[in-house]
């Protein structure tokens, strides 16, 4: 369709409105922005102009008072194991549940999707009784074994969707030509299924990366805080300290920012076709 | 005949045990412990762990204040905020699929907000309302920016409400226009061709067409308001006097400021039966009203 051609002045209407609508939808980071450079005094008396003086020394606080590149890096560990692993075993128990589909399996593949539906309050306080017993908690390594478990349910279901659609012919050849099954799903499937690697890895991520009280349950050490957990524990003790506060969130939230940017198309199109088959 | 047996076995144990073994670690035998420990009076530490029986559930039922505030306060912003994100998500779409100079900027704008957490969304928010609406109250001379955005009852509702829409509407949103952009042209242009107003064309051709991706937009809000969490504790902490707490909030307070476990996970069994009641209930219905051109 020809944009010249259809563009009336009914769409140059549509396309102002949407660009005010737009601009209010901006405001918020340019309120977080611009008071993250002023000091206590100015934001206090003039919060919605620019900075009298940019203090840039306010992110050095920040910077400091979260630990922020502990926060990084544990938040960067997190997500990228717990990721890796729960692509494995999800795509690797869904392609079984669909080229096997016997009793158990059915039965089992029921299960995992009925568990979506389940709030993680409802299995937060047990989870935390076994965590201290079996002694998962206040460990990265009991954060991710979490994650896999409660990931599951979303992305086996997520692979068992787009599995159906491979063909089993191109398996079937490979067989045929004496690939073992772990060699059929490796080398063949694999591959095929990279969109679906991409839409669960992306929406796990969004998952992970932001979550709250998981990890606020399961970790207590400052040095194992994630990128959330550091930003609120920070502002229990800096409460309405906005100088150093603003800051501290403009860090907290730059490198999901700019993840996205780089990331827009697949995230965009893996949000897409994850809801399609969700 | 034995080997290939064995062989299968394992290669079932291999593709399926991991992400079984760590569901069933992780959610599923939590979620039946949950269900004993609901019948019981543990507070979390003691080695005595009683049974009750159905006291627990007897109690949030009938002397919970707090419960039934919660729910009233959880139902009353998942019906506002389901409507609201999705007659925007939709509106946003459906002028997002017009030929736009600047549709890819627009969408990616819409979209942002859904990247940051509701942690760091709560307190960000927190301070526009405190001080960033203040200052445009001031300049504008508009006296709803003025108001006590979160230190009182209605208002912060609506707060709480216009930074869930802020957040969500524009994933619905991506979800809409990949809907939209699947109805055939022809049929649109054929019903204009007909003489059917826009209106028309919306209600009878577009909603229709595109249900699955309503069914979809419906449940994840639904999902989204009922079990918010993460957003309520940051930007209000259910205050004004519990005026905007949450059920998730209210079972997280139960378990962890008043030490009562077991009355805790009674709540969030109540909860799951009625997520699981309310989504299922819902996408049976939406699911219904799915047409296939």
């Amino acid at each position: 369709m020809d944009i010249q051609k259809r563009y009336g002045v009914r769409t140059l209407i549509l396309e102002i409105i949407v660009v005010i609508v737009g601009l209010i939808f901006l405001i918020p980071f340019y309120f977080l922005l611009v008071n993250s450079v002023k000091s206590f005094a100015d934001i206090l008396s003039n919060s919605a102009g620019l900075p009298q003086a940019y203090l840039w020394s306010n992110y050095a606080k920040a910077w400091t008072a979260i630990d922020f590149p502990t926060a990084l890096k544990n938040s960067l560990i997190v997500t990228i194991v717990s990721n890796l692993l729960l692509v494995l075993i999800s795509s690797m128990a869904a392609y079984q549940m669909v080229r096997h589909p016997s009793l158990f399996n059915r039965i089992l593949f029921f299960v995992f999707v009925a568990a979506m539906v389940i709030p993680f309050q409802s299995i937060m306080l047990p989870l935390m009784e076994m965590a201290s017993k079996y002694r998962l908690n206040n460990s990265m390594y009991g954060l991710i074994v979490s994650y896999l478990g409660f990931g599951a349910p979303l992305s086996v279901f997520l692979f068992h969707g787009f599995v159906k659609t491979v063909p089993l012919e191109i398996e079937q050849a490979a067989r045929v030509d004496g690939s073992s099954r772990y060699g059929v799903f490796f080398r063949i499937v694999c591959p095929l299924m990279q969109p679906m690697f991409v839409t669960v890895i992306i929406l796990n991520t969004l998952w992970i990366w932001n979550d709250y009280l998981l990890p606020s349950l399961i970790l207590s050490s400052p040095e194992l805080r994630t990128i959330p957990i550091a930003t609120y524990s920070f502002f229990g003790q800096y409460t309405k300290q906005w100088d150093m506060a603003l800051p501290a969130l403009v860090l907290g939230i730059t490198p999901i920012i700019i993840f996205f940017l780089f990331m827009q198309r697949y995230i965009i199109e893996g949000i897409t076709s994850g809801s399609v088959k969700g | 005949m034995v080997g290939k047996k064995a062989s299968q076995w394992i290669q079932q144990i291999i593709f399926v045990g991991p992400a079984t073994l760590f569901f069933a670690l992780i959610v599923i035998i939590p979620f039946i412990l949950g269900l004993y420990y609901s019948f019981t009076d543990w507070n979390g530490i003691s080695k005595t762990i009683n049974w009750v029986g159905f006291s627990n559930y007897t109690h949030i039922v009938t002397k919970d204040p707090d419960f039934r505030n919660a729910f009233w306060f959880t139902v009353r912003f998942t019906v506002v905020g389901i409507i609201i994100t999705n007659v925007i998500g939709f509106a946003l779409a459906y002028i997002l699929t017009k030929p736009l100079f600047t549709r890819n900027l627009m969408r990616t704008i819409f979209f942002m907000p859904n990247m940051i957490g509701g942690l760091l969304l709560g307190f960000i928010w927190q301070f526009i309302f405190i001080k960033g609406f203040a200052a445009v109250g001031e300049a504008t001379g508009l006296s709803l920016f003025n108001l006590p955005w979160l230190g009182d009852r209605a208002t912060s509702f609506w707060g709480i409400v216009i930074v869930f829409v802020w957040q969500t509407a524009g994933y619905l949103m991506v979800i809409y226009i990949s809907s939209l952009n699947n109805v055939p042209k022809d049929v649109l242009e054929s019903a204009e061709i007909d003489g059917a107003t826009r209106w028309q064309v919306v209600r009878h051709i577009i909603f229709p067409l595109i249900m699955p991706a309503i069914t979809i937009c419906l449940f994840l809000a639904i999902s989204w308001a009922f079990k918010m969490f993460d957003l309520n504790l940051a930007l209000t902490n259910g205050g004004p006097f519990k005026a905007t707490e949450s059920v998730a909030l209210d079972i997280y307070n139960e378990a962890f400021t008043n030490n009562r476990l077991g009355l805790g996970t009674a709540k969030a069994v109540i909860f799951f039966v009625i997520v699981a009641l309310i989504t299922s209930v819902q996408v049976r219905l939406t699911k219904s009203r799915e047409v296939e051109l």
